[in-house]
């Protein structure tokens, strides 16, 4: 280090704060880029509705479907699923839903077949309610996809979806 | 390593200093005396630092949306190009960056043969640095078929082949490096794989370069030896720090203005036509980078002596340092190799030439004239130049330049800068 | 600063000998040069001239080439034709593309949909030659990247039919091209007059149509040109002004000790 410089060390000095600004920025700039090509990309978005023919399901059975690379239950209820659903007292449940909302038509129950635990795929008409019991941590969900026992922190997710005729469903 | 004791003010910075001396090594590549001579020649090792790690970093991203796969290749480039965020930049800046790096490291190796760094004590330096050299054009070439155009597949084809001029095992040499009868599936996945993993030698061998590098200090444009630390050198943090990074940024515009506005000029037209097979291209020519190394082959009739000729025209550069009978080691000083220098560059120049034009006529003729005088200029002139050149005065120190006439006529101006100062 | 000068010459000197290289790379006819919308640095595609160029190349080249490398949705996106999301689906609903397996592991065919990829006219590379007469009509995707000359090599050869020059004999199917490699093609020509009916009441002349369809063929080829130009102008705008900022910054540290950068 030369004379001058340990002179004033703590010099305010413009010109390289400037400088050191700008480059930072443009390093912020630059890292962008990497970093946003590992979000889905266009064409993963593109893929993003499905539609399902459910005109052969019959009451109390259940298909799944594959949408975003995760199974979707698509669940026709029979009345005294619904009936139980729609009985709970919410202040029993750990992650408080109406099963109005969850269930717009309350014969059809489509829902994301994940547990919210760690992300495992349930087993249909087993555990406590008789409905979604999930084997890797022993989380219960009810006929209304809604979590009563176990480690899974809140129900199963209901996807946007829509009837686009009375056989057919949009998910997504 | 480093060339004074040094002790990290903080108590935890000694304690882990103790243990792992990270902090000897910062503050040693901080203080690093550098000689403050260096013109801007020397920023080329700053700019291919950046290049390698620009290359290592857009490749691996590059490599989370690629396939290789001969069937699905072509098309997941497509993907990138078209789908991924960002894809198109950083594949271009990638294609790009290959030709940037190369264009940088042909600098900094002229840069060297003028101002004679390879020589004692440099010569370690050097030679890993053309090991760096070697496997860069290795990686350039694998990275090259990876797109599976016509110009990967039928580089490919005309590169491996040259490996069956071997006597003897050479067929069998190619079936090994092909995993087949031809360049198929195979050869792709393995030149992915080795692609990956070359770089990352290449990092290993830069750092075994700097650390030699360190070993007797940088070279100068004077090329006379100078005391470290003293008035002949700076600090190389923050000055040279910011003199490369200076000169990086202009290398930067220029980097820019090819990934932005002609993003395909240094590439081939047919490498957007699928692998085929069955179809060669009129005319197949490898990167600009190998041009001259492909004009040395083509221009030897046997086949044999061809591949042997420009395999030689790389190792003859490995055993420069002793060639190079000259004691003086800045061309600055030596006004008759400074002439045979710039022929070199010329002969170079013109062999990157005649290596994208057909092998036929003059050109072929010009291409032979020109490996000629590329092997005398290494085994011939340099051995009998240096003993028998007279060479001009060397100055003490760079910063006590010998009285009367420099031979370099920018170096005196500056020197005389100097004097006016001191 | 001097021996910065001889960098920049340097450069100059390397990049010039590059460009001679790629642009001596064979030439028999100079091509025809058009000042496409898309050039120079601000360079943007014409929005009406690629809606254009699609309706000539669903009309006219989609019988033999295909786009394989483009899905339905791209026509929508920006910087492209950007038709509307409903006209985009109302022309992939045109095609049938093949779907399934189903619950009854039966492959079958349905309307395409904006995620899917452009329906190709052949099934294959050797339909597509069978097809044609032993000549394999190129996949246009990245047609004009494929070519040297880029846009104005596939505008000249639309524009390059002409009878063949006197002594020249031609096969049947074979047909003269002043600015196809060897001159000949076995594309008999694309393009008539008012061969297709623009919707914008634009005159459909072979001119026009073989200018429209040039410049959706290089919007197929970089369907991001224009993000990539007005990325480009900023990053150097911004290097410029950083490699000032540099500058003075070096001006200053190196004027603590008594030496010239």
């Amino acid at each position: 280090m030369s004379e001058s410089d340990k002179k004033k060390p703590n010099r305010r000095d413009f010109i390289l704060t400037a400088t050191t600004a700008a480059g930072a920025v443009g390093v912020g700039a630059a890292v962008w880029p990497l970093v946003d090509q590992m979000n889905p990309d266009a064409s993963v978005k593109a893929l993003a509705s499905t539609e399902v023919d459910v005109s052969s399901v019959q009451p109390g059975q259940s298909i799944t479907v594959i949408w975003r690379g995760k199974p979707v239950f698509i669940k026709r209820r029979t009345q005294d699923e619904i009936d139980s659903a729609r009985a709970v007292d919410l202040s029993e449940l750990k992650h408080p839903e109406k099963d109005e909302d969850r269930a717009k038509d309350p014969e059809w129950l489509v829902m994301l077949g994940v547990c919210t635990h760690l992300g495992c795929v349930p087993l249909t008409d087993k555990g406590d309610y008789n409905a979604w019991f999930c084997p890797c941590h022993g989380s219960h969900y009810d006929t209304s996809g809604r979590i009563r026992k176990g480690p899974a922190p809140t129900n199963m997710e209901i996807p946007k979806y829509e009837f686009v005729n009375s056989n057919t469903i949009k998910i997504g | 390593m480093s060339d004074h004791e040094y002790t990290p003010k903080s108590k935890v910075g000694k304690w882990f200093n103790d243990r792992l001396p990270l902090l000897t090594l910062a503050n040693h590549l901080t203080d690093y005396p550098t000689p403050k001579n260096l013109n801007y020649w020397w920023t080329f090792g700053g700019i291919l630092t950046f290049c390698l790690i620009t290359q290592i970093i857009t490749g691996i991203i590059l490599g989370m949306h690629y396939v290789a796969h001969a069937d699905l290749a072509f098309q997941s480039v497509e993907h990138i190009m078209r789908d991924v965020n960002y894809g198109w930049l950083i594949r271009y800046v990638h294609a790009n960056g290959a030709s940037m790096f190369f264009l940088a490291v042909y600098i900094h190796i002229f840069r060297s043969l003028y101002y004679g760094s390879y020589k004692s004590p440099r010569e370690v330096i050097w030679i890993i640095g053309m090991l760096i050299y070697f496997l860069m054009m290795a990686t350039a070439f694998m990275g090259y078929v990876l797109p599976w155009g016509q110009m990967s597949f039928w580089g490919a084809t005309v590169i491996t082949n040259l490996f069956s001029a071997i006597p003897l095992v050479g067929d069998s040499i190619t079936t090994w490096l092909w995993g087949g009868y031809s360049v198929d599936n195979p050869t792709l996945t393995r030149f992915f794989s080795l692609h990956y993993l070359f770089p990352f030698l290449i990092l290993g061998l830069v750092i075994l370069h700097i650390w030699a590098l360190h070993v007797p200090g940088n070279n100068n444009p004077i090329g006379i030896d100078i005391k470290k630390p003293s008035k002949d050198t700076v600090p190389f943090h923050p000055y040279i720090v910011i003199k490369d990074l200076f000169a990086l940024l202009i290398f930067l515009i220029i980097f820019a203005f090819f990934v932005f506005f002609s993003p395909n000029i240094l590439g081939h037209a047919d490498n957007y036509i699928e692998a085929n097979p069955l179809v060669t291209p009129a005319h197949i020519v490898p990167e600009w980078y190998l041009l001259p190394f492909y004009a040395i082959l083509r221009s030897v009739p046997d086949k044999l002596l061809g591949v042997i000729a420009m395999f030689a025209a790389i190792f003859v550069l490995v055993i420069l340092p002793w060639l190079d009978t000259s004691k003086v080691r800045s061309t600055v000083f030596r006004p008759i190799y400074k002439q045979f220098y710039w022929f070199l560059v010329a002969d170079v120049l013109i062999l990157g030439y005649v290596g994208a034009m057909p092998a036929e006529g003059l050109y072929l003729l010009i291409a032979r004239v020109a490996t000629a005088y590329y092997f005398a200029h290494f085994l011939i002139i340099l051995p009998f130049l240096g003993m028998k050149e007279k060479t001009t005065p060397l100055p003490l120190s760079i910063t006590e330049p010998v009285l009367g006439g420099s031979a370099d006529m920018a170096m005196a101006k500056n020197n005389n800068d100097y004097k006016e100062k001191l | 600063m001097k021996n910065f000068f001889k960098l920049i010459t340097f450069f100059t000197l390397i990049s010039s000998l590059i460009f001679s290289n790629v642009n001596a790379a064979g030439e028999k006819h100079e091509l025809l040069k058009v000042d496409w919308s898309f050039k120079s640095f601000f360079g943007k595609f014409d929005r009406a001239s690629l809606q254009r160029g699609y309706q000539v190349y669903s009309e006219v080249c989609a019988s033999c080439h295909s786009l394989k490398h483009l899905s339905y949705r791209n026509l929508a996106e920006k910087g492209g034709p950007e038709f509307t999301e409903l006209e985009v689906k109302a022309i992939a609903s045109n095609f049938e593309v093949t779907d399934g397996p189903n619950s009854d592991g039966e492959m079958f065919e349905r309307p395409a949909k904006l995620s899917d990829k452009f329906v190709m006219p052949y099934a294959n590379v050797q339909e597509a030659i069978a097809a044609n007469g032993g000549a394999y009509p190129p996949d246009m995707s990245v047609l004009v990247k494929a070519r040297g000359g880029g846009a104005n090599y596939i505008y000249s050869v639309l524009m390059g039919y002409e009878d063949p020059p006197a002594g020249m004999e031609l096969d049947d199917g074979v047909y003269y091209n002043k600015y196809m490699y060897g001159n000949k093609i076995k594309m008999a020509s694309p393009l008539d007059d008012d061969i297709v009916e623009y919707a914008d009441g634009t005159k459909a002349t072979i001119d026009q149509m073989a200018k429209d369809v040039t410049t959706f063929l290089q919007w197929t080829a970089e369907p991001h040109l224009e993000t990539r130009h007005k990325m480009g102008f900023r990053v150097i705008i911004y290097l410029t002004v950083l490699t000032i900022l540099v500058y003075f910054s070096m001006k200053k540290i190196w004027s603590r000790i008594e030496t010239k950068v």
